[in-house]
């Protein structure tokens, strides 16, 4: 391990879905840079992975050097190489993963697998200064309720099929609004004022939006309502099953702070209903800045660097990209 | 009217727990002790929304806790329901929790075979064609002597499909590997035990397998777990 006058610095690499981002941090949890480029598919369209993970390829010298050059540091004050091995689509994580083999061969550092949603967490945890929280992470990959017991992110809720982040950007987009369409909804959202009556479900700590999709989409296409009506009525009823199983998991674990992360969680509406929920139940509520609520490199450098101060590495032979991963099968060395 | 203010005379109530659904508090009913399980007003919510939630799911509980006991599962007598109030007046169960009783230092053996009768009364309900909706190890009560009780059926149904009842069981497993990390092989084994001892082999294979495919659709189960499914 390279250590450069007592100083720690990790690289890390996002690449699960739309976002190719690269930062810089140290071990003093400093973000000395935060860059990235964002593939943006058309109106109407969701993510294509092909097409993404070319936009990554194109994409990632300038990013590497951007964030370089922004932390004003050289690839030789590199201590290690982090890059999110999963979960997420294929071939946008190759793409990433390749850029991060590269570099850490190139300066013979360790090369450090993290694990995308762990990265969300850690990150909010990080500018929040949240210790041991029970966590909401909503994401387009995630809608998982979780809190750290015995060496992992333990699932004590999540969805049982579609994500939150998921629900809001298919909506948007059949109504035509811009992907990744949750904040269109949530400006729609805001000027809604009747609710219309979309099927809430939750089951035990667990929600499924399959079917309010399937719903909101038939309402929609039935004409006859306004949108910022059903903008209004989608959130609202998706966002209660969720405050739901977050105040069935904070009343069931009893835990004293509730944070959320994850890119759903600039979510304005959805802040101010867990803030209510952790109110309720006399727990302290965090919820990540907003600069660092999408995916970014910054929550892959911190994982990376906070893995790599426990020793976890990665030999390159046995990088592969893990597009299927769950958050509960990742060791957590570095907490107690 | 009457018996209305009747409960309303009964206000000295003490907080017992505050749930994430209802608050819960401690007094007296008619001259027993009961539980005043009150679904409060939850300020998240939008009005429309949690009215309908509130009313629902109270008389919803009522029934159910009621249908539970034909099915041969102990649950609390329902003394009075309030709707305006949306609140249950309840027997109070003394007992542990299962959650409390799992935390303490529990033998191997007292541990399954709680967890065996709970099989039991799980398989009862599911072939009553009742579905719990919350099965976790907070929703069940276990008295100083006697049987294990069952409460809090607020997001319970009427369903005899098996996805119903494998999401039922697929909800403990879930606590149990989340919270009881100890235990929680050995629970869900025996659970399943209990119900395959009630429901019968053939159906508890298949709501077993149903339970698996539900597990399989969580957020990124690797393709090696979706295969056992």
């Amino acid at each position: 391990m390279k250590l450069n006058r007592g100083e720690i610095i990790c690289l890390g690499i996002e690449s699960t879905a739309h976002t190719f981002g690269v930062s810089l941090v140290d071990s003093r949890g400093r973000i000395l840079s935060d860059e990235k480029k964002v593939y943006a598919p058309p109106v109407g369209k969701g993510i294509h992975p092909r097409e993404s993970a070319q936009h990554h390829s194109q994409a990632s010298p300038l990013v590497v050097r951007e964030a370089l050059r922004k932390a004003g540091k050289t690839p030789e004050e590199l201590s290690a190489v982090a890059f999110s091995q999963g979960p997420g689509l294929g071939p946008c994580l190759r793409t990433g993963a390749t850029v991060a083999r590269a570099l850490a061969a190139y300066l013979d550092v360790p090369l450090v697998p993290v694990h995308h949603a762990v990265g969300h967490i850690e990150l909010a945890a990080l500018k929040t200064g949240a210790s041991d929280p029970l966590t909401v992470l909503v994401s387009g990959g995630h809608t998982t309720v979780t809190s750290f017991a015995g060496g992992r992110w333990r699932v004590f809720g999540e969805t049982e099929d579609i994500t939150l982040g998921n629900l809001l950007d298919v909506f948007g987009r059949e109504a035509r609004l811009p992907s990744p369409s949750g904040p269109a909804v949530e400006a729609k959202a805001s000027e809604g004022k009747k609710l219309v009556d979309l099927p809430l479900v939750v089951k035990g700590n667990n929600v499924s939006y399959s079917g309010l999709l399937t719903a909101a989409v038939r309402r929609l296409k039935k004409g006859g309502d306004k949108l910022e009506d059903l903008c209004y009525s989608l959130q609202e009823t998706a966002f209660t099953a969720l405050a739901e199983a977050a105040e069935r998991a904070l009343a069931f674990l009893e835990k004293k702070e509730l944070l959320l992360t994850g890119g759903v969680a600039a979510n304005k509406r959805l802040q101010t209903m867990l803030k209510q929920v952790a109110e309720e139940h006399k727990a302290k509520f965090y919820v990540v800045p907003r600069e660092y609520s999408g995916d970014c490199g910054a929550q892959i450098a911190w994982t990376g660097l906070l893995a790599h101060l426990q020793g976890v590495k990665v030999s390159i032979e046995r990088s592969l990209v893990k597009p299927r991963w769950r958050l509960d099968s990742v060791p957590i060395p570095w907490r107690r | 009217m009457a018996s209305r203010s009747l409960v309303g005379a009964k206000l000295a109530l003490k907080l017992l727990k505050k749930g994430a659904e209802a608050n819960l508090y401690l007094g007296e009913f008619m001259g027993s002790p009961a539980v005043f399980k009150r679904r409060i007003r939850k300020p998240y919510r939008v009005k429309e929304l949690d009215w309908k939630i509130r009313e629902s799911r109270t008389v919803h509980e009522a029934k159910l806790l009621h249908e539970a006991k034909v099915a041969g599962v102990p649950t609390p007598l329902v003394y009075f329901v309030d709707h305006q109030r949306t609140e249950l007046v309840l027997q109070y169960v003394e007992g542990l929790r299962l959650k409390d009783f799992l935390e303490r230092n529990m033998g191997a053996e007292e541990v399954e075979r709680k967890c065996f009768q709970l099989g039991i009364y799980i398989g009862r309900l599911h072939s009553h064609g009742l579905i719990h909706g919350d099965l976790t190890t907070s929703n069940i009560i276990l008295p100083p002597e006697g049987r294990l009780v069952f409460v809090d059926f607020g997001l319970g149904f009427h369903s005899e499909s098996v996805e119903d009842r494998g999401v039922d069981l697929h909800l403990l497993k879930q606590v149990f590997e989340s919270h009881h990390l100890r235990w929680a092989k050995k629970c869900v084994e025996a659970v399943f035990e209990g119900y395959r001892n009630t429901v019968g082999e053939a159906e508890a294979q298949k709501v077993w397998r149903k339970m698996k495919e539900i597990e399989a659709r969580g957020r990124y189960v690797p393709p090696e777990a979706r295969l056992q499914a």
